[in-house]
């Protein structure tokens, strides 16, 4: 379990692929900066989709947590 | 995204369902990278994207066994014309009508789902996809 503190978490477990990275798309261009946004996800292409889109949108991967059949990113809007 | 990427472009020929997903899940994927994405749509594609026909059952292509085919419609993912609106909402996506098989077919602009962005022939598509990639699905 994180301990780090998240503005707004997104529920995305049970959506498939890309729908996760999608709905976190949504969220962080909605946000503002600074905010870490938090993405249940148990689609497996998260796991390679989430950092691949995080490190081209000049975004920051602060966490990835593995939880029981699903994992955790924790993303922060760094622009 | 601050650099320009090269463009995908797909050339969406296939009007069954998985294949039109699958070049949704390409085109939302390329878009979510900040590529700009090409749709040409030809033949059975092109027929998909007729007004009040997105949404019906487009079948499978004759790959899809007996086994295939009940979990393929079962799946929970997106319709492709659900994905290919989440790909014009992040990035650059246009999508064109081939003017051949407007042609061929005797369709018209109006008869076109909103979703398409006009018509084009296949030389101002191969403009647009410039040196990136082209893929026929």
């Amino acid at each position: 379990m994180s301990t780090i503190q998240v503005d707004k978490t997104i529920d995305a477990r049970g959506m498939a692929c890309p729908g996760p990275l999608m709905a976190l798309i949504g969220a962080i261009r909605q946000g503002q900066v600074g905010e870490r946004f938090e993405v249940l996800s148990s689609d497996e292409g998260s796991k390679t989709d989430i950092p691949a889109w995080v490190a081209k949108a000049k975004q920051e991967l602060v966490e990835v947590v593995p939880d029981d059949g699903y994992s955790r990113f924790i993303v922060r809007k760094a622009r | 995204m601050d650099e320009q990427e090269k463009p995908l472009s797909l050339v969406m020929f296939s009007g069954t369902d998985d294949k039109l997903t699958a070049a949704a899940v390409l085109a939302v994927g390329a878009a979510s990278m900040g590529r700009p994405v090409n749709l040409f749509l030809q033949y059975y594609a092109l027929d998909a994207f007729r007004a009040g026909k997105v949404g019906v059952d487009h079948a499978l292509s004759p790959e899809a066994t007996a086994a295939q085919a009940p979990v393929i419609r079962s799946h929970k993912g997106q319709h492709w014309s659900e994905l290919l609106k989440q790909a014009k909402d992040v990035g650059e996506v246009s999508i064109q009508a081939c003017a051949l098989s407007m042609d061929m077919f005797g369709i018209g602009r109006e008869d076109l789902d909103p979703i398409v962005d006009g018509i084009e022939g296949v030389a101002a598509f191969m403009a647009s996809a410039s040196d990136g990639q082209v893929v026929f699905i």
